[in-house]
């Protein structure tokens, strides 16, 4: 038995409220049924319950200090704790009481490990755990042109699994599609989880989307500019003529209805722009060259001019 | 069997406490009649009561949320312990399956 005023660690000066105060921050640091791993916490607290009985009380203090008796005067008889009767079956009665936030028996938890009520009133009195399978995100990587119209693309899982994914038309660029049932499988026969795909559209050579129009930017001839032709030009949803008018030049814009992307929500389409862009020949025409020598000298307006460029 | 009044005597509670304990089924004596019948059990329980409230000065409220949880861990204990003597019977090819299901859990986890 150690000193009495080392073990609460008070000084022998110490006031009754000092030592009450120590004693309590022991109490909660050591009470053995807070701590029944801990074959030291035992031993430690009835140390410091002993401590405690004699030095709280005044009379005993006095008698201890001026040696009249020594550190065990105290010492409680031995008591059985209850941990000791709580790791027993006698203590499962209390740990059932509290209802609804307790009542992990273990017919319970055994019946929710090995599938089946493992006995007879825990397996009645609730059913086996029930968990819906976990949700799952991927990303998925598509051509322009497959979301533009719809396709349906192999997606590899983690696990070696594949799925099919159906990308309806029109889909966006991050755009995230929900694959009920396709994440992870749920417990108890609960349903799975979903799978949660995020479309990233590649980009395309010349179609750029804006909303559910398609821009795309179309070289012409000089003689197609200035004399006007009927072209064939791509859309999203193949070839088609357009009239290009005499006197066209690069930026010029024109607009085919309903040839861009289907809107999903409205199941209407946007429009497709084209925008011309005037090219020249490839090789130096001597032809061309000679003529526009020739032709030149009878124009008098400032190409720069209208862009405010000239003064 | 042990009445309500030698609990009294041994324990630092009086009547009205330790009634108000019963009701709230804090503790669980059983019952010869009107008298109240403790067991061993249920007096060391009445003495961890008693020392919670009065040695670690929680205080009711405080209590009727600690008691649960304490009943809680001792409910899972109970189980484990279960658990591990059956764990024990099984013979020693499914202990080696489960040592390494339980390797790779807690490697994953």
């Amino acid at each position: 038995m150690r000193n009495p005023y080392e073990v609460l660690g008070v000084a022998r000066d110490a006031t009754a409220e000092q030592i009450k105060s120590a004693h309590r921050a022991l109490a909660k640091k050591l009470h053995p049924d807070l701590h029944p791993n801990d074959k030291d916490a035992l031993g430690k607290f009835q140390e410091v319950q002993a401590a405690y009985d004699l030095l709280s009380d005044a009379d005993k203090r006095k008698r201890y200090d001026s040696g009249e008796i020594d550190e065990s005067g105290a010492e409680r008889p031995q008591r059985r704790y209850y941990h000791s009767y709580a790791d027993s079956p006698e203590g499962d009665k209390y740990h059932d009481v509290f209802g609804q936030g307790g009542g992990h028996g273990f017919e319970d938890l055994f019946g929710d490990l090995f599938g089946s009520g493992a006995g007879g009133a825990g397996a009645r009195r609730r059913a086996s755990i029930r968990m819906p399978g976990a949700d799952v995100s991927y990303t998925l990587r598509v051509p322009f042109l497959d979301a533009a119209n719809g396709a349906r693309q192999r997606l590899a899982l983690p696990d070696g699994k594949t799925i099919d994914v159906t990308i309806p038309e029109g889909t966006r660029d991050r755009q995230t599609l929900r694959l009920k049932g396709q994440g992870m499988p749920g417990i108890g026969g609960a349903p799975p989880g979903d799978a949660y795909v995020e479309i990233h559209v590649e980009p395309h050579a010349f179609f750029t989307r804006k909303d559910n129009d398609i821009h795309v930017e179309v070289p012409v001839s000089l003689d197609e500019a200035v004399l006007g032709a009927k072209i064939e030009v791509p859309t999203v949803s193949g070839k088609v003529t357009l009239t290009v008018p005499n006197g066209s030049n690069t930026g010029t814009t024109l607009r085919l209805k309903g040839r861009g992307v289907l809107d999903q929500r409205s199941k209407t389409r946007g429009d497709q722009y084209v925008r011309l862009k005037v090219v020249l020949p490839d090789a130096p025409d001597a032809e061309l060259e000679d003529f526009v020598r020739r032709w030149a000298p009878t124009r008098k307006d400032d190409a720069r001019r209208k862009a405010g460029m000239t003064p | 069997m042990i009445g309500l009044d030698e609990v009294i005597a041994r324990c630092r509670v009086d009547r009205v406490e330790l009634v108000s304990w019963i009701e709230r089924a804090w503790v669980l004596p059983s019952r010869d009649g009107e008298a109240y019948v403790f067991s061993e059990t249920d007096v060391a329980r009445v003495e961890l009561i008693c020392d919670l409230r009065r040695d670690v000065e929680i205080d009711e409220d405080a209590l009727a949320v600690v008691l649960p949880l304490l009943d809680q861990i001792y409910g899972l204990r109970r189980t484990l312990n279960r658990l591990s003597e059956a764990i024990a019977t099984l013979p020693e090819p499914a202990r080696a399956q489960l040592r390494e299901a339980l390797r790779k859990s807690q490697r994953e986890g």
